[in-house]
């Protein structure tokens, strides 16, 4: 395993490092003592696992083909942005704009997270991105995917804002592919209009499970538990949501 | 209501400044931090300065700044007006006006340390002043101390040239320039003063680089304001603003900003809660959601106050005396971080940012869509 | 003796192998154009191109052609001046024509250019993200007033004087019942209350038919007060006192008696088959403090229901509405040279009044630098075109637009310009039953309800573009607008700069 002491590094130096690590056949890498670099894991490809304690900054695995990554502690804004494949585990809470057009791979968040999350996701031929979210999203969660997985468990520390929804308004707005399950309920209002609740099928119930039990593995946390409350699944009802928007 | 020199038959024209329509506007698109001890503890400037140091990348080194309150604990009362230069001449008429107008306590150069990576500062000064109440009551009788000082801002900014007054308040000052955020505050020796409540700015500036005036803060008596984001209803905040004596002469769309909260706060006395709901105001869907009264009141909110509305992304943090707040724009285009450690509360653009001068916290989270987290002082600050 | 022969400016031209002689031409024509004689006869001098027959022969036989007779080219006497010459020499009395100013003057609108958010700003999706265009038409004061409430919170201490609420910004024009008929008026009302909007009713009173749809109209009292009486006043949700209107400022309105019918009478509350015209004036207004007078008198009458009052675009209007906002009206609507009319003297319409884009932008700067623009609402009308139009409109200042000409053309219409005829093949601008009942209510609300529901997409989009989601932000940002091919006195007149700075 190669330690790689972050503090004072400027993220190009940083990134730099990790590359050259990479190249060199590391396959384990621990970044200690992160604050706000940038783009660590950007672009990176190979079978390689990075720890990463403290706080990345922003597009944490961005275009990131491959590695994983696992944040001891919280990320910021844009994580897997475009991410192709790979895996990026996060204990703490994440930003804004996560998997912001993901194609590939997963992102698991262990606490909340914030707007806009899975935007324009979407899945080609085997690759299905999937997001896991084990606290609370707020609004626009979904907006325009379309494709891959999204699911958001809503159990964050509850005494720190008890009264937060599992998840805001605008859910789900422009999806024309792709499927979010959310644990628990939400509002009627706060759905957009282009999707709509649905049935889970047998298929949906093996889905939700094998993933969180990769997610629970990772997080440290009781799958049972999880699984104790129904989930509920929102769909597009359209391929072309605004079709009728146009007069010719 | 406009002072003597305007008539209503020309639109203001002052000297290529403040023109209402003509003008060029920067946009303010950069990071941000912020700290606060609710107890008015004093810290030094070295703290601010590593957390803003720490997020260089949000700006481009063409503008930085900081506001600190507490430092001036020698002349609680009177108004420090830090001012500056851009030639001796405009110094000499600013200081007439100032005499004309005030009690010049005390009138000295602000410390700096020069910089090599600071070229061509413009002269900067400090006045520690007393308004002339004879004056004041000859001039305006009908208005109070605080409207007496924001105008002479006004004027001086508008028809001084080569004059900027980018601080006003009381035991408290703004201090900025062109360069990255950490230069200028060494710059400054913000090191050497100690305050209760600190916000500071890493500028990346497009429309005036080089222009010192434009860098964050923007202050108005003891308002300060550092911006992250473009105000896209600029137009009409500015034109809202001149019907009530505010000259918008700064080039920048964050000034705009400082006197809303001077206009709603100070002089129509909403409560800042309220404020922040007029210039950050919920959905219509949301407001017609809400139980009969709350909904009234949202409702002639956003009515009269339509033209204040902020659009836009925006993230902004509010120094007043007795506190700070932070605030984003409705759908939360921009970020802003929060976190509690002790007695200190901190606000950021980036986690980061704040784990920088404080790697434990007890609670951290983002605040929420045109939410304000409005922190105050717990006991009287002195 | 002397003979003049006005020349007939259209063609009509029969397709005969088509024509299958249904004769539905014959029947559609309000204009007598057609007659029977061994297959369509067609009398070209009384055709005005309205195109009834047009869109109604099931053959597609028909094709109405422009063409005038030849003159020698001369561009200062052009044929129109001297065909009005030859007509006011054959009888002396003044052109009357219908609808709005047809001269190629020039249209500001088509000199203002919008701005979009790029790098620095993002736009917005409109279809995806929150984009509001709700606004309140009233007085509103300059400050809120309020109450801590003891359990925490605040509560609002004064209401706001009554506003009119408006889901997207736009209202149908006053257009009197006797200008254009009942069923027109119905499918305006219908569509009112659809989109969340109101009309007008204009001049001539409000049909019993109508007043359940009060929550969606406003009534007009102009200087002939036709029709109005205290249930009148408070039918509706607000009352408008009609000063003039672009098509016609300073003059009053003329209704022929041709047009008034058992039920336009009725409602106007006047004899069948007279004249109904309103004076130049109001003859209780010949002073600021008069209007005044009146302002208060209708707001006693109506328990403080907002008042608007309606001027025409002069060329004091900045002073004017000045002292019209300190007289007390709620509403300020402004209506420019090139608004619609059903009868106007020709004169009067095509040179008396000045473009609305200069008003409106004169008005809103008169306004804010008296520091009095919260006190009233601006209605801008006179040839809004389009949703552009419209966006230009509240960008340069106003709170909402009227729509007149662009109300009726989805009902049939194609701006012949022969309202006054009261002859209207669509059974718009007349009374004649059998023209009226062509006009479906019911589907002239959908067609109403379809073009400002696409009006308002579109403006979502424009504001998505600018990086703006409520409307409020867009209301009097000029700085938004640039403008192109203006000279520099337009320009400061407007508030705009130059495109490229």
């Amino acid at each position: 395993m190669l330690r790689i002491d972050a503090r004072g590094l400027h993220y190009r130096e940083l990134n730099h490092l990790v590359r050259q690590a990479v190249a060199g056949g590391e396959s384990d890498i621990l970044l200690d003592h992160v604050n706000g670099q940038r783009y660590i894991g950007d672009a990176l490809k190979g079978q390689v696992q990075i720890r990463i304690q403290g706080t990345p900054g922003e597009d944490l695995a961005a275009f990131m083909d491959g590695p994983t990554i696992r944040v001891e502690g919280n990320a910021q804004d844009a994580v897997a942005n475009t991410m192709n494949s790979g895996k990026v585990v996060i204990t703490g809470q994440a930003g804004d704009v996560l998997g912001y057009a993901m194609r590939g791979g997963k992102l698991y968040v262990g606490g909340d997270a914030g707007y806009r999350i899975g935007i324009h996701m979407k899945s080609y031929r085997s690759q299905v991105p999937v997001i896991v979210i084990g606290g609370r999203v707020a609004d626009f969660l979904g907006e325009y995917m379309a494709g891959g997985v999204l699911i958001v468990l809503g159990m964050g520390k509850e005494e720190e804002s008890p009264d937060r929804p599992l998840a805001g308004e605008y859910l789900g707005v422009g999806m024309h592919g792709g499927a979010i399950y959310l644990r628990g309920r939400v509002n009627p209002h706060q759905i957009g209009k282009e999707i709509a609740p649905t049935e889970l099928t047998e298929a949906d119930h093996r889905l939700l499970r094998t993933e969180l039990t990769e997610f629970c593995q990772d997080e440290g946390w009781d799958l049972e538990k999880v699984l104790e409350v129904p989930f509920l699944k929102l769909v597009p009802l359209s391929l072309r949501p605004y079709g009728g928007h146009y007069s010719y | 209501m406009m002072d003597e020199s305007h008539t209503w038959e020309d639109p203001p024209q002052a000297a290529g400044k403040g023109l209402s329509h003509s003008f060029q506007k920067d946009i303010s698109n950069c990071g941000m931090a912020g700290l606060i001890h609710k107890k008015g503890g004093r810290i030094g400037g070295e703290v601010i300065i590593k957390s803003i140091a720490s997020m260089k990348e949000r700006g481009n080194g063409l503008g930085g700044g900081f506001s600190a309150y507490g430092i001036y604990p020698e002349f609680p009362d009177l108004y420090a007006f830090h001012i500056m230069f851009e030639e001796a001449s405009s110094k000499r008429d600013a200081e007439s006006y100032l005499a004309e107008n005030y009690t010049i306590h005390k009138s000295e150069p602000i410390p700096i340390r020069p910089l090599k990576v600071i070229s061509s500062p413009p002269l900067l000064w400090r006045y520690f002043l007393e308004v002339k109440e004879e004056r004041m009551v000859y001039l305006f009788p009908e208005l109070d101390e605080r409207d007496f000082v924001m105008r002479s801002v006004m004027k001086i900014n508008s028809e001084i040239p080569g004059a900027y007054v980018f601080s006003s308040g009381k035991d408290m000052g703004g201090f900025k320039g062109v360069g990255y955020a950490e230069d200028i505050g060494h710059f400054f020796r913000l090191e050497e003063y100690e305050g209760y409540l600190w916000t500071a700015h890493q500028r990346f500036p497009t429309n005036t680089p080089g222009w010192w005036g434009g860098a964050h803060p923007f202050c108005l008596l003891d308002w300060s304001i550092v911006h992250n984001g473009e105000i896209s209803s600029y137009g009409i905040n500015k034109r809202y603003l001149e019907m009530f004596g505010y000259q918008c002469t700064l080039f920048t769309d964050t000034e705009v900003i400082a006197y809303l909260f001077d206009l709603l706060s100070r002089r129509h006395r909403l409560p800042l809660s309220l404020v922040c709901q007029a210039l950050a105001s919920p959905f219509w869907k949301d407001i017609d959601r809400l139980p009969e009264e709350d909904r009234s009141l949202y409702e002639a909110l956003r009515m009269i106050y339509g033209s204040a509305l902020l659009n836009g992304p925006f993230a902004v943090l509010v120094g007043h005396h007795r506190g700070l707040i932070g605030l984003t724009d409705r759908i939360k285009l921009r970020p802003l971080v929060a976190g509690i450690q002790g007695d200190f509360v901190f606000m950021a653009s980036e986690e980061a940012a704040i784990r920088e001068i404080s790697p434990s916290l007890e609670k951290v989270w983002s605040l929420k869509a045109g939410e304000p987290l409005m922190v105050e002082l717990e006991a009287q600050a002195c | 003796m002397l003979k003049t022969a006005l020349p007939s400016e259209f063609h009509v031209d029969i397709d005969h192998r088509r024509c299958v002689r249904c004769k539905r031409c014959i029947q559609n024509c309000g204009f007598s154009v057609y007659s029977f004689a061994d297959g369509i006869v067609p009398d070209h001098s009384k055709c005005v191109a309205c195109h009834r027959c047009v869109t109604y022969c099931p053959q597609q036989a028909i094709r109405i052609e422009h063409r005038p007779l030849a003159f020698r080219q001369n561009a200062n006497w052009s044929p129109h001046h001297i065909i009005d010459i030859w007509r006011q020499s054959l009888a002396p009395g003044m052109l009357l024509t219908g609808m709005g100013n047809d001269l190629p003057y020039p249209i500001l609108w088509d000199h203002l250019l919008l701005d979009a958010c790029q790098v620095t700003n993002p736009s917005i999706d409109p279809l995806r993200e929150p984009m509001e265009l709700r606004t309140y038409l009233g007085k509103k004061p300059d400050l809120i007033n309020i109450l801590k409430r003891r359990e925490g919170g605040f509560l609002l201490k004064e209401a706001l004087p009554p506003q009119i609420r408006l889901d997207i910004p736009f209202l149908f024009s006053a257009m009197s019942f006797g200008s254009i008929s009942l069923n027109a008026q119905k499918a305006m009302t219908m569509a009112a209350k659809e989109l969340g909007i109101v009309m007008n009713c204009g001049e001539g009173g409000l049909h019993q038919d109508l007043y359940p749809y009060g929550d969606h109209i406003v009534v007009q009292v102009a200087s002939g007060r036709f029709g109005v009486h205290r249930e009148y006043l408070n039918a509706g949700v607000g009352v408008e006192i009609k000063i003039g209107q672009g098509a016609k400022p300073g003059i009053g309105g003329h209704l022929p008696g041709e047009k008034v019918s058992q039920e336009v009478s009725q409602t106007r509350m006047i004899p069948m088959g007279t004249d109904a015209l309103s004076p130049a004036p109001h003859h209780d207004i010949y002073s600021i403090e008069d209007l005044r007078l009146l302002i208060y008198a209708l707001k006693e009458a109506t328990d403080y229901k907002p008042i608007s009052v309606k001027i025409a675009a002069v060329h004091n209007v900045a002073a004017i509405s000045s002292g019209i906002v300190r007289a007390g009206a709620d509403i300020l609507h402004i209506d420019g040279f090139r608004g619609g009319t059903g009868a106007a003297p020709t004169i009067i319409r095509n040179h008396v009044g000045i473009p609305i884009e200069l008003a409106l932008a004169a008005v809103d700067d008169r306004l804010r630098q008296e520091g009095i623009r919260n006190q009233v609402s601006l209605v801008a009308a006179g040839g809004i075109r389009s949703s552009a139009d419209a966006a230009k409109a509240i960008a340069l200042g106003a709170d909402a637009v009227a729509l007149g000409t662009a109300t009726l053309i989805p009902l049939g219409c194609n701006v012949c310009q022969r309202c006054h005829t009261g002859n209207c093949s669509w059974g718009i601008a007349t009374q004649r039953p059998e023209l009226v009942q062509r006009l479906d209510p019911e589907v002239g609300a959908e067609r109403l309800t379809n073009l400002l529901s696409a009006w308002a997409l579109e403006i979502k989009e424009v504001l998505g573009a600018l990086g703006i989601n409520a409307l409020e932000s867009l209301r009097g940002n000029r700085e938004r607008l640039r403008g192109l091919g203006l000279d520099a006195q337009t320009l400061g007149i407007l508030g705009v700069k130059p495109a490229g700075r």
